[in-house]
């Protein structure tokens, strides 16, 4: 697991790539990629394309990144996920929370 | 001596030497290192030296007459136990297998005659570091074992409390519910609640915290008093729902969430309402047919949304008498093999498919599950709920033994109910907590709430909306009748249901007389009360179970208007 994180050049966005499992053991990496930056990006991109998988921590992670980012009014996007990390993340409807491509 | 190691702490030690002129050289030299000596001069002495008074080291002379020091040195390592003793020969054996033998007899070193000053201080200051090392990792794994101990106690007495919450509902009293969950489940964040509500209908919860441990039991706490509190009151899935949302909401951290499956289980209706908020496809299984219905997750977890954003909408699928309705939680299909496979829904469908004995459906899951694993993991959760006839009616609260001297029995009251009240709100729970002041009602309020329950959803359904019974009658129609019910509701912008309570003193006790009245149309009475009662039939069951139930049921105003009667005799 890593997690690797990138701000764009006008630093408007941010995107946090996860690489591996995505479970409680990437809590305190995946809340520094965001906590850290001193700018306040318009868009968080979350990408899970080489992630294996996603567990219920992981979804809490990605409640705590979106309440961070400014709740409700937050554009966090998930991009990329793989068919069983969709799967999951289609159980929990998070789609109604997040922009998941 | 400045040339010695120093010396980290004065150890007891004990010499067991045969000759005594060795002996009191060798005293000489330990105590000049300052230590303290005690001496033998056979190992039956050393033994009996060393059950008295314990040294934490020993110099052994290997040869030695009444018992040697092999022997000597295998009982005292017996009598230390745990607690390293170092034990160090003193031998003038120069053949390797004589001084292997001091080893293997548990000798810890050797040290070859004559002494050397040097080297015997710095192999007890060696053997000395052991010891401690010894010592230090005793100590620290009898306070991980105490903290153990410890926190096994807590999660019992905190399993205590929460089961005098969490099961004080009927989840092992109902004949029709069966269920698997290990029992420290709870710590896994898995929460099973059942309870009848005052109808008689059974409200069933399945739920998954996020993470494990204490916080999820926490969280468990208040969701379980919520739904005991609100089912024995009479509300809904709906309002529960949005009570425990809320509830949630307020408490939890932000990534802390509760997956649920919440159920209503209505044999007067043979209905299963169901809402799933992020737990996996629970299961209708109609036995008759095979044929199984997926209660999917429709909705967010319970604790992530707001009050204003929750969606409460439920679906309804009818129910025949011994259908069941299946759910699990996540742990079932994460149930994984020795090469880390999944067990996942397919290999559950196939175990479905292969049935033929539907009683003996839950075993064939857990067997499935046994084999695929070898073992069955503690975080999984499986109920099994049957649609039974015969849930007798039952009173709600305790009864109260004042002889009803204090009870209100003689006043009326009237509400309107419009059309924005009607779209949110459930009046009933709330008249019958009314009701239910007058004592003599109390031992009917499971007849009384199913009473009303039914006349308030046939003027509200039938009256206010407009809806037919009669689309009810298969299973498609059902489906459709309840989209009709939702969509009709939330276009509502007019009509009223009318409740009126008249409550009079008799001369044997009291009597209550409801009536309902509704903006509808209407209905003709006497062509749907001649139709014939047949109660497989998926409508029009509401009319024969007011009949049963209230000792006069009488319609006027065209249907618009319906007025029942309960009577009670006094209280000695």
């Amino acid at each position: 697991m890593s997690v690797v994180s990138e701000i764009s050049e006008d630093r408007k966005k941010l995107t946090i790539l996860i690489k591996g499992r995505f479970d409680f053991s990437s809590h305190q990496c995946f809340r520094e990629a965001y906590e850290r930056i001193d700018s306040r990006p318009d868009a968080i991109v979350v990408d899970l394309k080489e992630t294996t998988y996603l567990d219920s921590s992981a979804l809490g992670m990605l409640l705590l990144l979106r309440d961070h980012a400014g709740g409700d009014g937050a554009d966090v996007r998930v991009v990329n996920s793989n068919s069983d990390v969709r799967k999951i993340l289609a159980i929990s409807n998070f789609d109604k929370l997040f922009d998941i491509s | 001596m400045s040339a010695l190691a120093p010396v980290l702490e004065a150890l007891t030690i004990l010499i067991a030497e045969d000759s005594a002129a060795d002996l009191l050289l060798l005293s000489t030299i330990v105590r000049r290192q300052g230590h303290q000596v005690l001496t033998a001069s056979n190992g039956a002495q050393a033994v009996e030296v060393f059950t008295r008074e314990r040294p934490q080291l020993v110099l052994m002379d290997a040869l030695m007459p009444v018992m040697d020091g092999f022997e000597a040195a295998r009982r005292i390592k017996q009598l230390a136990g745990e607690e390293l003793v170092p034990i160090i020969f003193l031998t003038s054996l120069r053949e390797s297998e004589a001084l292997a033998q001091c080893l293997d007899a548990g000798g810890d070193d050797f040290l070859p005659k004559p002494y050397n000053q040097l080297i015997l201080a710095a192999k007890i200051n060696a053997m000395d570091r052991l010891r401690r090392l010894q010592a230090t990792v005793l100590q620290q794994r009898d306070l991980i074992a105490k903290h153990h101990d410890y926190l096994l106690h807590e999660q019992r007495v905190a399993k205590a409390v929460f089961d005098k919450v969490a099961h004080s509902g009927c989840i092992n009293a109902a004949p029709n519910i069966r269920y698997l969950q290990s029992p420290y489940a709870l710590f896994n964040g898995d929460l099973l609640l059942a309870a009848y509500t005052p109808s008689g209908d059974m409200h069933v919860l399945l739920g998954d915290f996020t993470g494990h441990g204490l916080p999820a039991a926490v969280g468990a706490m208040p969701l379980a008093e919520v739904f005991y509190g609100m089912t024995a009151k009479g509300y809904g899935l709906a309002q529960t729902l949005r009570e425990m949302n809320a509830k949630l909401k307020r408490i939890l951290p932000v990534d802390m969430f509760c997956c649920a499956t919440l159920l209503c289980l209505s044999t007067q209706r043979r209905v299963v309402e169901v809402w799933n908020g992020g737990m996996p496809d629970g299961y209708v299984h109609e036995v008759a047919t095979g044929k199984r219905t997926s209660l999917q997750s429709r909705h967010l977890p319970l604790g992530v949304l707001s009050a204003q954003a929750f969606d409460d909408r439920t679906e309804v699928w009818p129910m025949a008498l011994g259908d069941r309705v299946f759910l699990l939680s996540d742990g079932v299909l994460d149930t994984a093999d020795a090469n880390d496979q999944l067990f996942g829904a397919e290999r559950l469908q196939q175990v479905f498919a292969a049935n033929r004995e539907p009683n003996r459906l839950f075993e064939d899951i857990e067997q499935a599950l046994a084999a695929f694993r070898g073992e069955v993991r503690d975080d999984v959760s499986m109920v099994e709920i049957t649609l039974q006839d015969g849930q007798a009616l039952r009173a709600t609260g305790p009864l109260y033994a004042d002889s009803g001297q204090s009870c209100p029995l003689d006043w009326s009251v009237s509400f309107e109910f419009r059309a924005e009240t009607l779209k949110r709100y459930n009046p009933l729970p709330y008249l019958l907590q009314l009701l239910l002041e007058i004592h003599g009602l109390r031992e009917q309020s499971g007849a009384l709430y199913s009473v009303m329950a039914e006349l308030y959803s046939n003027a509200l359904e039938h009256g206010v909306l407009g809806l037919d019974s009669r689309l009810k009658r298969d299973a498609q129609g059902f489906a459709e009748y309840y989209r009709q019910r939702n969509d009709r509701l939330a276009q509502l912008n007019t009509g009223f249901v009318r409740v009126h309570v008249e409550v009079v003193p008799t001369p044997s006790g009291g009597k209550m007389s409801l009536r309902l009245e509704d903006s509808g149309p209407g209905f003709d009475v006497e062509q749907v009360l001649a139709r014939p009662l047949d109660i497989d039939r998926l409508s029009g069951r509401g009319l024969s179970l007011v009949r049963q139930l209230s000792s006069d049921v009488r319609w006027a105003d065209g249907g618009r208007s319906v007025c029942v009667e309960f009577c009670w005799v006094g209280l000695a």
